[in-house]
């Protein structure tokens, strides 16, 4: 017998929980939902948009009666729970239904505070909060002139913004000297009331609303020192109390909000509740990002996998009105002892402004310029040291994908502009599966259109338009995110579990840390395989079934199917026998095209997977090994000239180069990893732009690292200067074995250093010598296992199904 | 038609290769004069044909990573279904499947002829 689950509210956060339940399993409860509103579930952030007529009412609603109904639900709307019965453990609604219930969900929301003056309870005075809200502001709007909004925050701007629009009168009543007190300091507060005034808002601020005026109908707004100003519709907008009142009745323990525990359960066990409602550790939401993070763990404990628990959000703003552009996170007003960064232009509009401690982000304020509120809340939230980057800080991240897009650029783009170059997906599709499909995340984007799915250089576009289309609902990153669809821990919690644990097998991983499927999936499995790989190399077999298809082809599939093959030429260097060997190999295999590499070798394309393991044969008799290509591998180290030849040449960088390959060839990384070697700061080789680069000068050898090309070309920050050879190799390694230890899994070193922070790496490898040996001998002892060449392997029969078709007629 | 009606109207099966030769949540190709076939092999030693080719672009399956009764395509991550040939999660599409059986350790496909019908 399946339980039966009762949720009692059709909001946003309930909803939420049933679709994060759905994810463990169609089938757990008997579900009912009982709402008061007569609609389906619908997202109520885009009612300012409504009212804006730039949405309409069928645009925002989230689940379709279908959906209910494809997952056996079975809907109760326009009829609102009266009665929670914990004895008889059933609900009661107003026309008198009842509901048994074995558990509880409690997803009632809050209501709007409307000021207890004289006059609040006349006609056109309301509140902002549904549906019928919205639809009451509409028809007034047809019928009459002038509004008042009480409140400048968030959501009364936001109402004031579309009354404006539909044509009214609109003054923003306020009773402090600053807007959106809440999120925003005095300048920005100022600037925002300045734009919000050239659209034709007024404003009166430090104004006590005194009484509502007026017959049945309000008529005007009467303030604490006499003056009066005029008002057929009085929108109330002073903030939201939880709606508890039903909860209280039924004796659940309530403070504020209804009081719930880290597993949102309240002081009743069988009793859930999530979103606005809830009081969790002393703090109430007003936001969905963290009403959604509550929906995952009551969703968690509702399937009863009971890993999860809530602990508390950070939350950050935007404000919806179209045109103006304001983020708000943390605490933004320094204290003593914190430092304030501020950039202004007045001429452009745009504010920023950091606060800082420690080296850490407290709290942020933008306007005008929010393109980069995302990275600065991420680093927030995280912590992250900004010592290394203090500098540069507030010209922000530079991330939005191909250059030059902004968030306000793309909201400009027609709907047929691709956003995503990798799977060609334009802008039109995005907007409207995440309309149509409700999608709040950018997982959901990547699986429903596919954008942002492969090479991630779009990312920042569609964030840019998720956060325009579902507004600030989206989940940025959630602050722990899980590491795939498996499981809840991510790539931090397992890399420490398979350390702590000693897990040595991926069943092991999988058992211990509780995977929901019995064999991964192609996101985890290749991870985890590296992982184990990195921490066990004497004891793991690798997995050659846990590998993409490059890796365990050793070579690139091509768009034809066919594979390329590179040959490893140590340090770019080669002689004519080498060259006569390839040579060789092109014409016996008929190779239709070859060409030299930007990595310094040669890339035979179009060879037939059948021959893989014949040319590898003939390489390997010529003395050749794999160049790994095709990996999460070292790939190449890239030399120029160098003392023996140029004449601008400090050091023997050719010789070094080969002596580095040497040093790290055949180790599996994180990402791909490339070095170079340059023999003086002309930096031919282009080291500066390497996951590790060398730059020879008179006196030694500058070491670099964390660079890349590619999309977003990212210079190498200097780690240090040393003075010999030997000391190069010994930082080389213990470099790439920290990276290799601790980076996720698909995490290049570029981001890995911004992660973690330059400063971090510097104490390991610099300052404490103990741990670089360490490093060092850990990375040389991973190497005894790595250096065996594959292609040789292979030529001599190792994995021989994997290239021989098997072959019937018909 | 369900596998079995398939396998049942097949009468005929050819012999392929033996289970041991597929490696555990990997594949092998079968190459006939029209078609690639995917033959799959799970942790829990069923196996399923497919044809070679996702229903998105085309993209080579037997060269994807099997989880459970399932492969993901190497070229953009769609999910395939390897009892149904369907495109899982978000993603619509189908592929074609074969009846397969395995007695004795050796893995059996039915004859092309039932599965031109
Ligand atoms: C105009 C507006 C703009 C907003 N903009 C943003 C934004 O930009 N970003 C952001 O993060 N957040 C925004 N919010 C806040 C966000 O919408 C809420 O935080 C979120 O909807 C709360 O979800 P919930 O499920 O707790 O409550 P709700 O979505 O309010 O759902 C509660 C539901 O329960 C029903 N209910 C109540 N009592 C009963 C009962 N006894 N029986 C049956 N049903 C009952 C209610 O009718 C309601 O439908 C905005 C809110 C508004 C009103
Ligand atoms: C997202 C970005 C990138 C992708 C997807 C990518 C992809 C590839 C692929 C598939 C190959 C193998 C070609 C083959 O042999 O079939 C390759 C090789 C190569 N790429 Fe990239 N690349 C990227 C960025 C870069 C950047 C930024 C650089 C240089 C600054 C670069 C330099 C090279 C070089 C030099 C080779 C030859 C490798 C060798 O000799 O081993 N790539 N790249
Ligand atoms: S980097 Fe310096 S040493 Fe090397 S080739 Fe260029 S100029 Fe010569
Ligand atoms: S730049 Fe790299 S990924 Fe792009 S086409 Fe050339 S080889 Fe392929
Ligand atoms: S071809 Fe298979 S996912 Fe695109």
């Amino acid at each position: 017998m399946r339980e039966n689950l009762v949720l009692v509210g059709n909001g946003m956060a309930g909803v939420r929980t049933l679709e994060e339940l759905f994810k463990h399993g169609d089938d757990l409860y008997n579900i009912t939902v009982i709402g008061s509103e007569p609609h389906p579930n619908y997202n109520r952030m885009m009612l300012s948009p409504v009212l804006a007529s730039e949405k309409t009412v069928s645009d925002i609603i989230l689940n379709s009666r279908e959906w209910y109904e494809e997952h056996g639900i079975e809907l109760i709307t326009g009829d609102g729970v009266t009665e929670i019965s914990r004895v008889n453990k059933s609900v009661i609604t107003a026309s008198g239904r009842k509901f048994p219930y074995d558990r509880l969900l409690l997803a009632t929301g809050s209501n709007p505070f409307i000021i207890p003056v004289p006059g609040a309870d006349k006609e056109g005075v309301i509140g902002f909060r549904d549906i019928h809200d919205v639809e009451t502001m509409l028809a007034a709007t047809r019928q009459y002139k002038n509004a008042v909004v009480i409140g400048g925050g968030l959501l009364g701007l936001e109402a004031a913004n579309g009354l404006m629009k539909q044509g009214m009168n609109v003054t923003v009543v306020h009773l402090l000297d600053t807007l959106m007190e809440r999120q925003l300091d005095k300048p920005a507060a100022a600037m925002l009331k300045t734009s919000l005034e050239q659209k034709g808002l007024k404003f009166l601020m430090e104004a006590q609303t005194a009484e509502l005026i007026g017959e049945q109908r309000v008529t005007g707004v009467k303030f604490a020192d006499g003056s009066e100003v005029d008002a057929d519709l009085v929108v109330m907008a002073v903030g939201i109390r939880p709606n508890i009142e039903l909860l209280q009745q039924a004796g659940i323990y309530c403070e504020r909000g209804v009081v719930v525990n880290d597993t949102m359960q309240t002081y009743d066990p069988s009793i859930y509740a999530v979103g606005e409602c809830v009081q969790h550790r002393k703090q109430c939401y007003g936001l969905v990002a963290p009403l959604f993070e509550q929906a995952r763990v009551a969703a968690n404990h509702l399937a009863q996998v009971g890993s999860t628990r809530y602990e508390g959000s950070v939350t950050s703003t935007k404000l919806k009105v179209t045109g103006i552009d304001l983020f708000s996170a943390g605490n933004f007003n320094e204290e003593e002892g914190d430092e304030a960064m501020v950039l202004q232009d007045p001429a452009s509009g745009t504010y920023k402004k950091l606060v800082i401690r420690d080296n850490k982000i407290k709290g942020a304020v933008l306007f005008g310029d929010t393109m980069d509120g995302t990275w600065y809340f991420q680093l927030m939230r995280e912590g992250t040291n900004i010592a290394d980057f203090r500098r540069t800080i507030m010209f922000g991240q530079h991330d939005l994908g191909d250059a030059g897009h902004g968030d306000a650029q793309v909201l400009a783009l027609p709907d047929s502009a691709e956003i995503c170059g990798c799977n060609g997906v334009c802008k039109g599709e995005i907007v409207n599966a995440i309309s149509k499909q409700g999608l709040f995340t950018l997982e959901d984007v990547r699986a429903h259109t596919k954008a942002s799915s492969s090479c991630g250089s779009c990312t920042g576009l569609v964030e840019a338009l998720l956060a325009s289309t579902v507004g600030e609902g989206y989940d940025e990153a959630p602050s722990k995110k899980p590491m795939c669809g498996c499981t809840e821990h991510s790539h931090d919690d397992v890399i420490r579990a398979i350390k702590q644990q000693k897990l040595k097998t991926m069943p092991d991983v999988r058992e211990f840390m509780e995977w929901k499927t019995p064999d991964g999936c192609a996101a985890c499995r290749p991870a985890l395989n590296y992982y184990l790989l990195a921490n066990w190399p004497e004891e793991y077999q690798d997995d050659a079934q846990s590998r993409f298809i490059n890796e365990r082809a050793h070579g690139n599939i091509q768009k034809d199917g066919t594979y390329s093959v590179v040959p490893r030429m140590f340090g770019g260097l080669c002689t004519a026998n080498d060259l006569r060997a390839i040579a060789d190999v092109s014409d016996k295999y008929k190779v239709p095209e070859m060409k030299v590499t930007g990595g310094q070798r040669i890339d035979l394309f179009g060879v037939q997977k059948e021959d893989l393991p014949a040319v590898w044969k003939d390489l390997s008799d010529a003395g050749f090994v794999s160049g790994h290509a095709y990996g999460k591998a070292m790939r190449t180290v890239k030399t120029c000239a160098g003392k023996t030849w140029c004449r601008f040449g400090t050091q023997n960088s050719t010789g070094l180069g080969v002596k580095l390959e040497e040093l790290t060839w055949g180790s599996w990384m994180p990402h791909k990893f490339k070095l170079a070697v340059s023999g003086c700061p002309r930096n031919c080789a282009e080291a500066t732009i390497k996951d590790f680069g060398v730059v020879c000068v008179d006196s030694g050898y500058e070491l670099h690292v964390g660079g890349n090309g590619g999309i977003k070309v990212r210079v190498t920050d200097l780690l240090c200067k040393v003075e010999t050879e030997q000391q190069v190799l010994e930082y080389c390694g213990a470099f790439i074995q920290k990276y290799r230890e601790e980076a996720h899994y698909l995490e290049r070193t570029a981001p890995w250093v911004e992660r973690v922070g330059l400063s971090t790496i510097k104490e390991c490898i610099l300052d404490d010598e103990e741990a670089r040996k360490a490093l060092y001998d850990r990375f040389k002892l991973s190497q005894k296992y790595a250096q065996i060449d594959p292609w040789k392997a292979r030529a001599e029969g190792e994995a021989a199904h994997e290239f021989t078709p098997l072959k019937i007629a018909g | 038609m369900t596998m079995n009606a398939l396998a049942q109207e097949a009468g005929n099966w050819i012999e392929i290769v033996a289970l041991e030769d597929i490696p555990q949540l990997g594949s092998r190709v079968i190459k006939t004069d029209t078609v690639d076939i995917a033959l799959f092999r799970t942790a829990l030693d069923e196996v399923f044909a497919i044809k070679d080719a996702c229903p998105h672009k085309q993209g080579p399956l037997s060269q994807g990573i099997v989880h459970g009764t399932s492969v993901t395509c190497p070229l953009h991550n769609w999910k395939i279904d390897l009892a149904s040939g369907e495109a899982l999660g978000p993603d619509e599409g189908c592929t074609n499947v074969y009846p397969v059986k395995v007695e004795n350790g050796m893995v059996y496909l039915g004859s092309l002829e039932a599965r031109a019908a």
